[in-house]
């Protein structure tokens, strides 16, 4: 990275990519105020969309395509579908909910604000003067990101699918334990099961 | 210059297989449907065969009066058809026909931007389903949301089963390190694909969510005229890619005798014989129930699926 950074360009000439950078960043960001600020719940959702996207796109230009799809897949084709499941189970109305206030406005305007700024600061202070080389071998391909992740941050990755593994776990606890106390509790209930 | 006319001559290639290809299989399945079920309404139009059925088809969705329901929510009614089709679209760029970068764009992680992307077509009929106002409709888009959670795991897991068989994620680069004795390696992944791509399609027998006899077409009840067609039209896109990535992943794609210059002609070929098995199980297979299609996700396809990967995983370490 280093001879790159010897002669990297100056902030006052943007390239295509970087004035690209910026605009969909601005989009992401107005997306993601709607989102918590709309009155209208489903909308919130889609807003979430446009900002989860807007995010995938700004990966793609900071050339790691791996992760830009991932962030696709799982975000917008799960976790999204996931909650527009929940909201119709809950029967979301059309047009405004007046209720949808959780009236923690200023509170989560403080911790919107704190990691901002400790995103931005530690983001800063790690890269600030290195430029991604467009021309150059691509840095975010998958044959890259599956060695980082596999020789330096392999301890890390098998951690955090034990976590998700405990996570599994307890949700099967949790969702089955009306059928095991009845089953413990009475010697009948589990007669009946059996039969 | 030269470079600029080449991506703009492959994206039009990719149009035009866009809207040629689904109305072909439409087509097909009109006629494939009318022999096999001995029925004479699409064989009349036009005379020979029947052959203007899917022109008069057409003609009669232009013509209908677009309806929006008053008590819709009017923006997101009409923009779900939209984010129902064009996902199609997107995804049809990355898929190889032929060798030699025969392919609207070679992508490095073309399998995961396949997935990913047809993944986002659902929410165009989740949305519909909820913005209709209708509760056959929300019991519509609640039975696509649970269909696309149940069977998006075991369409994932043979995917992945194949990137660790060809060590990429390149989807011509998967094609070319493919072997004839690949397709019985992987067939239970292929099938597992295959089945959990027509759920994710809501094809039958897996097309509880729409289940016209029941809960009048699900998400789409309120929708009339072109709107109406543009999902139609989504679900034939959704054959065509499912029936190419099926090929291109398990069937080895342009591969075949005399290769060298009709590789693209066999890529076609395979998936024209999968696009007539999708069809063909529409005509021969009941509806599944509600929780027969959740426990066949989560009791079959998903254990196939794992065993799929560790077969190729404990193969994969064998040969190398």
């Amino acid at each position: 990275m280093n001879h790159v950074a010897a002669h990297h360009p100056g902030f006052l000439s943007p390239t295509g990519v970087e004035i690209t950078f910026v605009l969909v960043g601005l989009a992401t960001l107005g997306a993601a105020l709607l989102t918590v600020t709309t009155r209208q719940l489903v909308h919130a959702a889609l807003w979430l969309v446009v900002a989860l996207g807007g995010l995938a796109v700004e990966y793609l230009l900071l050339t790691a395509e791996f992760i830009a799809w991932v962030q696709v897949l799982i975000y917008v084709g799960s976790v999204v579908v996931l909650l527009l499941f929940g909201l119709m189970l809950t029967k979301a109305p059309i047009g405004r909910s007046p209720d949808a206030d959780s009236e923690n406005r200023w509170v989560a305007l403080g911790v919107a604000a704190a990691a901002a700024v400790t995103l931005v600061w530690v983001v800063v202070d790690a890269f600030r003067s290195t430029w991604v080389d467009l021309h150059g071998v691509v840095q975010g391909s998958s044959h890259a990101t599956g060695e980082s992740l596999f020789r330096h941050w392999v301890l890390p990755f098998e951690a955090l699918s034990v976590l998700l593994l405990a996570a599994l776990v307890g949700a099967i606890v949790l969702s089955r334990r009306d059928g095991e106390s009845a089953g413990a509790g009475s010697t009948s209930g589990t007669g009946k099961e059996k039969s | 210059m030269n470079d600029t006319l080449d991506v703009l001559l492959r994206l039009v290639g990719v149009l035009v297989v866009f809207l040629v290809f689904p109305l072909l299989v439409g087509q097909t399945e009109h006629k494939v449907m009318a022999h096999m079920q001995g029925r004479l309404g699409p064989m009349y139009a036009g005379g020979f065969h029947g052959w203007a059925q899917l022109v008069a088809d057409g003609v009669k969705f232009a013509q209908k009066e677009d309806v929006v329901p008053a008590e819709a929510d009017r923006r997101i009614f009409q923009l779900a058809p939209a984010i129902a089709l064009l996902p199609y679209l997107v995804v049809l760029i990355a898929i190889p026909v032929g060798p030699d970068g025969f392919v609207g764009q070679a992508l490095d992680a073309g399998l995961f931007f396949v997935l990913a992307v047809m993944g986002v077509g659902v929410l165009g009929s989740l949305i519909a389903g909820w913005a209709s106002a209708n509760k056959f409709s929300l019991l519509g888009g609640l039975r696509t949301a649970a269909q696309l959670m149940a069977y998006e795991l075991p369409m994932l897991l043979t995917a992945a089963s194949v990137a660790m068989a060809a060590g990429t994620l390149s989807l011509p680069g998967i094609v070319e390190s493919y072997h004839w004795w690949w397709t019985p390696w992987q067939i239970v992944g292929g099938l597992v694909f295959f089945t959990a791509g027509l759920a994710e399609l809501q094809r039958p027998p897996f097309d509880m969510p729409v289940a016209d006899s029941e809960i009048i077409f699900g998400a789409y009840t309120e929708y009339t005229g072109l709107r109406f067609a543009l999902f139609l039209l989504a679900e034939y896109a959704g054959i065509v890619v499912l029936c190419a990535l099926t090929t291109v992943l398990f069937l080895g794609g342009w591969h075949g005798p005399w290769s060298d210059g009709l590789g693209w002609l066999w890529t076609l070929v395979k998936t024209a014989a999968l696009a007539f098995v999708v069809i063909w199980l529409r005509v021969s297979y009941p509806r599944l129930r509600e929780d027969q299609l959740q426990k066949l996700a989560w009791t079959v396809l998903i254990p196939l699926s794992l065993a799929q990967i560790a077969l190729t995983g404990v193969v994969k370490v064998v040969i190398s």
